[in-house]
């Protein structure tokens, strides 16, 4: 007789970090269709290309630090994906190799590792490449646009975003159909917010996370441009404001992000309120027409902070304690 | 009445239809070994050498203090008193009688009609000298309870929920004898007179519940509330949310907040104790799991080994990796098949799968662990400071809340063993704190 004797509980949920990670693999594929759908073969090898970058850029860090690699926890993936999905079609293949190595390595594993790192890996590395390339970091195809997918680096007359008509500040010269299925200039994941919804929709009816922080988040931003409308319809500027732009993307995907993000009900909430108004601030502020990457990261600095300020009430201290 | 939920919580797969159903067997064992601690509390001393002859029922260890009396499950000569392995882990003096499978009785208890015939006080003592303690598994002795409540309740809580996976000990046992299950209420309301009495029953078990609704007489003042099925709706604290609002401070008894709470199995053993005047020699047991050949349910004599009790179940098939004393989520993995059937036994769940932690668990802070725990904790915090040694941390994110439901493991995607580090951590902050 030879009995295992671990400590209770001798049973578990089964869903591993792993296989939410697939998950979050499985809601960006509507996205990630509509990105090929709209800009067409390179932004497909650019995806590709940026998780390859990421899956050795860990698998590097891990064998340098001599750590048990971690490839199977998706997560590189993830990252590498989420990545692409931040970048404008046209941008040179190597934009994402030199992104991927920088989230990987710097933000993630210099940040200590899986769930430690304090940045989302994919948005750091998007805001130190505009940083690095804003040439390329901000040239956005124009609807319709052959892009060729066998050169490193694509020429062609940039388009206007929706985001930069709102900066003038005019409402946007897409239809507010098309910009709910995608047909228009952005980075390859943010335009199709039918995309976006779906891959949401799926997440949080699999549980992998709870409507807290984007719910938070957009309804922040809706608020924020309702009152502060620059149009002159202030309900189409605010769908337009959520429906252009990175909002969708950030508020679904990039601050649901569990490691930079708070894990208190009351946090999550605050940290969604706090991801909303820096991007209408950025956006009607800022030096570029998008915020909701430097919002994310901002907020991404104060996850743990939020978590301290708003522990759960002590389950003594709710009403109905005594007789 | 409008049941008020509890934070939290889990829906982990029941695996009930195992073992439900079907009859009840009581076994009879060649011998029982019983250990002298069954309870929480002092140990009781042995009252019998070596060579007597007992009776079923005979008192064969008693002490002082918070304390419950132990009894002969069988009648038969004393084989042994010596340590012997305990459920726990530890061996523990014990007991051991041959069974001379005659079943005389022992005769000291009284029988009464009418528990209305008996004070409050007087109650107490029965339930005292029938060794009852909280059947379903804390063990504490229910006098002690009881007394701690009396003048001090307006609600006694049956505790029917049967929350852990796999066990149908309880819901057995309602379905099997309902009578003793409503007579021990009508006793416990008789001696603590709350103004409520409620039996609190999870709605997986409709069988239970439709045996319960047709016992129960509009008379006598019992309400049966159905609570939905949620790991671990049967925690007192939870339990006692759920049905009144009240929350039980950190550290203080049900009493504190007006409750008084019994399990259906403990409410069953004082109906016997006083009607019948026998003391806890049986309990109903469920022996289930994907490694035993047929799961089902027995009347168990106390003190009776895990290998025989689960031989009655056909035995354990190939590929067992754990064999645990109670429920998945709190029960103990025994190191093999030696330790006896206790009055807090009510299940013996063998597994093929270990569950063990991976070799490099890694908090992803996916914030899951926080969202379940019904304590309002944060369970990665605990980890992290536990793991650092840091006692003032530990303080203030309240690490003496926790009542190791276990629900924060087994919800953890990266397998961290939560729930047990902060059990280490309950032992750092008790010798900090001893000092």
């Amino acid at each position: 007789m030879n009995l295992l004797v671990t400590s209770s509980p001798h049973i578990h949920s089964g869903r591993t970090t792993s296989r939410l990670m697939a998950d979050v693999l499985l809601a960006l594929i509507p996205a990630v269709l509509a990105g090929c759908y709209f800009f067409g073969l390179r932004a497909a090898i650019l995806m590709v290309v940026s998780i390859a970058s990421c899956k050795i850029a860990e698998f590097l860090w891990c064998a340098v630090r001599r750590q048990p690699h971690t490839l199977r926890d998706c997560s590189a993936a993830v990252t590498g994906l989420l990545l692409a999905l931040t970048l404008p079609v046209s941008v040179p293949y190597w934009v994402p190799v030199v992104g991927g190595f920088f989230a990987m390595i710097v933000v993630k594993g210099l940040g200590g590792g899986l769930g430690q790192n304090t940045f989302n890996p994919a948005l750091a590395a998007r805001a130190l490449l505009v940083l690095l390339f804003p040439a390329v970091m901000t040239r956005f195809a124009p609807v319709g646009t052959a892009i060729s997918s066998a050169s490193m680096s694509v020429d062609m007359v940039s388009a206007a975003t929706p985001l930069h008509h709102m900066v003038m500040p005019e409402l946007p010269n897409v239809s507010l159909l098309d910009a709910f299925l995608g047909n228009l200039p952005g980075s390859i994941g943010e335009v199709s917010a039918l995309a976006l919804l779906i891959g949401g929709a799926y997440l949080v009816i699999r549980k992998v996370i709870s409507l807290r922080i984007p719910v938070a988040y957009l309804a922040t931003v809706a608020v924020l441009t309702l009152i502060f409308n620059k149009g002159q319809d202030p309900v189409l500027w605010m769908a337009y404001n959520l429906l252009c732009g990175g909002v969708l993307l950030g508020a679904i995907f990039m601050a649901t992000d569990y490691a930079t993000s708070p894990v208190t009900p009351l946090g999550q909430m605050v940290y969604g309120v706090g991801c909303g108004v820096l991007t209408v601030v950025f956006r009607y502020f800022g030096l570029f027409p998008e915020g909701v990457t430097y919002a994310i990261l901002l907020m991404n600095a104060c996850a743990w902070a939020l978590d301290r300020i708003t522990p759960p009430r002590r389950f003594t201290s709710l009403p109905g304690g005594t007789k | 009445m409008m049941k008020k939920p509890f934070w939290g919580g889990i829906h982990p797969k029941g695996n009930k239809s195992l073992s439900r159903g079907g009859d009840l067997p009581e076994l009879q064992p060649q011998q029982v070994v019983l250990p002298m601690i069954q309870h929480i509390g002092a140990a009781c001393t042995p009252l019998v050498q070596v060579g007597d002859m007992v009776k079923r029922g005979q008192k064969i260890g008693d002490g002082s203090g918070v304390c419950a009396p132990i009894h002969a499950s069988v009648s038969g000569r004393v084989l042994a008193v010596e340590p012997r392995p305990h459920p726990s882990g530890r061996d523990v003096l014990s007991v051991v009688i041959e069974n001379d499978y005659l079943d005389t009785h022992d005769e000291t208890m009284m029988r009464y009609m009418d528990h209305k015939d008996l004070e409050p006080n007087a109650i107490l003592q029965i339930i005292r000298d029938a060794g009852i303690v909280g059947m379903g598994g804390a063990t504490f002795p229910t006098d002690v309870k009881a007394f701690s409540a009396i003048g001090k309740v307006d609600c006694v809580l049956l505790n029917a929920c049967e929350c852990e996976p796999y066990i149908t000990a309880d819901d057995t046992l309602i379905c099997r004898f309902p009578q003793q299950v409503r007579g021990g209420a009508l006793v416990l309301q008789w001696a603590l007179k709350p103004e409520r009495t409620v039996i609190a029953i999870e709605d997986n078990k409709p069988e239970a519940i439709a045996v319960l609704k047709e016992t129960i007489k509009p008379e006598d003042n019992i309400e049966i509330i159905v609570l939905p099925t949620r790991y671990p709706q049967g925690a007192e604290k939870q339990l006692i949310q759920a049905v009144t609002g009240r929350l039980v401070p950190a550290g203080a008894l049900p009493a504190a907040v007006g409750c008084a709470v019994f399990n259906v199995a403990t409410a069953a053993a004082v109906q016997r104790a006083v009607y019948d005047g026998m003391p806890i020699t049986r309990r109903v047991v469920t022996v289930t799991g994907d490694g035993v050949l047929t799961p089902r349910n027995f009347l168990v004599p106390i003190g009776t080994s895990f290998g025989d009790t689960i031989h009655a179940a056909g035995g354990l098939l190939d590929g067992v990796k754990k064999v645990i004393s109670g429920g998945p989520m709190m029960g103990f993995a025994q190191k093999n098949l030696d330790a006896p059937v206790l009055k807090g036994t009510n299940a013996i769940l063998c597994l093929k799968h270990g569950n063990e932690t991976p070799e490099n668990p890694t908090c992803i802070r996916c914030a899951r662990c926080v969202s379940v725990c019904p304590m309002h904790l944060q369970p990665l915090y605990l980890y992290r400071y536990t793991k650092l040694g840091r006692v003032p941390q530990m303080d203030k994110f309240h690490l003496m809340d926790c009542i190791e439901c276990g629900c924060c493991s087994y919800i953890c995607p990266g397998q961290l063993p939560l729930v047990q580090t902060i059990r280490e951590g309950k032992k750092l902050w008790k010798e900090a704190n001893a000092k």
